[in-house]
C-alpha cells in the first residue's frame, strides 16, 4: 500500500489590529498546496482585496509561537500574522 | 490569566510575591500618557491575541523567576483606557533589590518584545492610529468598517467559490 500525500491542506488564519481593518475581517480560511509556507499563506494574503498592507515578511505565530515565514504549515494550524507589536 | 479587562491594582500584586525571604520588592506600573509626538491623547483601546499573550507571558514570567531568583506577578489590561489608567502591573520579589529591580526590567520590556497585545491612540484632534503601524490615521467615523468589511466578505467568497483560497 503506497500512503496518500494530501494535495492540499486547510489553514486557519487570524488578522488582528491594522491588518483585520485592511482585510475586513479577523478570521479566515486558506486551502493551499501541501507543501505550502507561511510564506505562501503570506502571498495569499497580500493578494486579497486590502492585502498590500501586509508587508512582506510580516511577524507571524504559528500555533501559539513567533515562527518564521519559511516554516512548512501542516492541516489545521492556525496562523496568526502579527502586526507590530505594542503592548506595556 | 495575565490578561484583564478591569483596572489593575499593583497592591494585589505586591501581596502575590511578598514573602518573609523576600528582602525587595521592585514594582513598575504602565500608564496611558496623555501626549505622543506633541499630540494630545484621550484614551488608548488595547486588543490582543489573548491565547498566545497568556503563553508568552508565563514564559517571561517564568524566565525572569528562574533568572535572579525572585517571584514576579504580572498583569496587562485589555480594552478602553482613559489617561492615567494603568495598562501594564509588574511586581517582583526577592532576597535583595538588584534581582527585583533586574526582573521588573527585563518583564517590561519582554513584554514590548514579545507579547501580542496592540494598541490605537485617541487623539484630541478626531485621529485615530494603530501604535507602531507606521501608517496614517483616520478620522474618527471617517470609515464604515462593517459596510467595508462585507465588501471584501464578498469578495472573499466569490474567490472561494472559484478555488482561489
Amino acid at each position: 500500500m503506497t500512503a496518500t500525500v494530501s494535495s492540499t491542506l486547510t489553514i486557519q488564519v487570524l488578522l488582528f489590529g491594522s491588518y483585520a481593518e485592511a482585510l475586513g475581517r479577523d478570521t479566515l480560511e486558506l486551502r493551499l498546496p501541501g507543501s505550502a509556507t507561511i510564506q505562501d499563506a503570506v502571498a495569499r494574503l497580500r493578494s486579497l482585496p486590502g492585502g498590500d498592507r501586509i508587508p512582506d515578511r510580516p511577524l507571524c505565530a504559528l500555533n501559539l509561537s513567533q515562527a518564521p515565514v519559511d516554516s512548512l504549515l501542516s492541516a489545521d494550524d492556525e496562523l496568526a500574522i502579527l502586526p507590530p507589536l505594542a503592548g506595556g | 490569566m495575565f490578561l484583564k479587562s478591569t483596572p489593575l491594582e499593583i497592591g494585589t500584586l505586591i501581596t502575590q510575591v511578598e514573602s518573609p525571604a523576600r528582602g525587595a520588592v521592585a514594582s513598575f506600573l504602565g500608564t496611558v500618557r496623555n501626549h505622543q509626538d506633541g499630540r494630545n491623547v484621550l484614551r488608548l483601546e488595547y486588543s490582543a491575541y489573548a491565547p498566545m499573550a497568556e503563553v508568552e507571558c508565563a514564559r517571561i514570567v517564568a524566565e525572569a523567576e528562574d533568572r535572579w531568583d525572585c517571584a514576579v506577578a504580572l498583569v496587562h489590561r485589555i480594552g478602553t483606557l482613559e489617561v492615567g489608567d494603568t495598562a501594564v502591573a509588574i511586581a517582583a520579589a526577592s532576597a535583595h533589590r538588584e534581582e527585583a529591580f533586574a526582573a521588573c526590567r527585563y518583564v517590561i520590556e519582554e513584554i514590548k518584545r514579545r507579547v501580542p497585545i496592540w494598541k490605537r491612540e485617541f487623539f484630541g484632534d478626531g485621529m485615530v492610529e494603530w501604535v507602531g503601524s507606521g501608517e496614517a490615521g483616520k478620522r474618527l467615523g471617517a470609515e464604515e468598517p462593517r459596510q467595508r468589511g462585507h465588501e471584501v466578505r464578498q469578495q472573499l467568497i466569490a474567490r472561494s467559490d472559484r478555488g482561489d483560497l
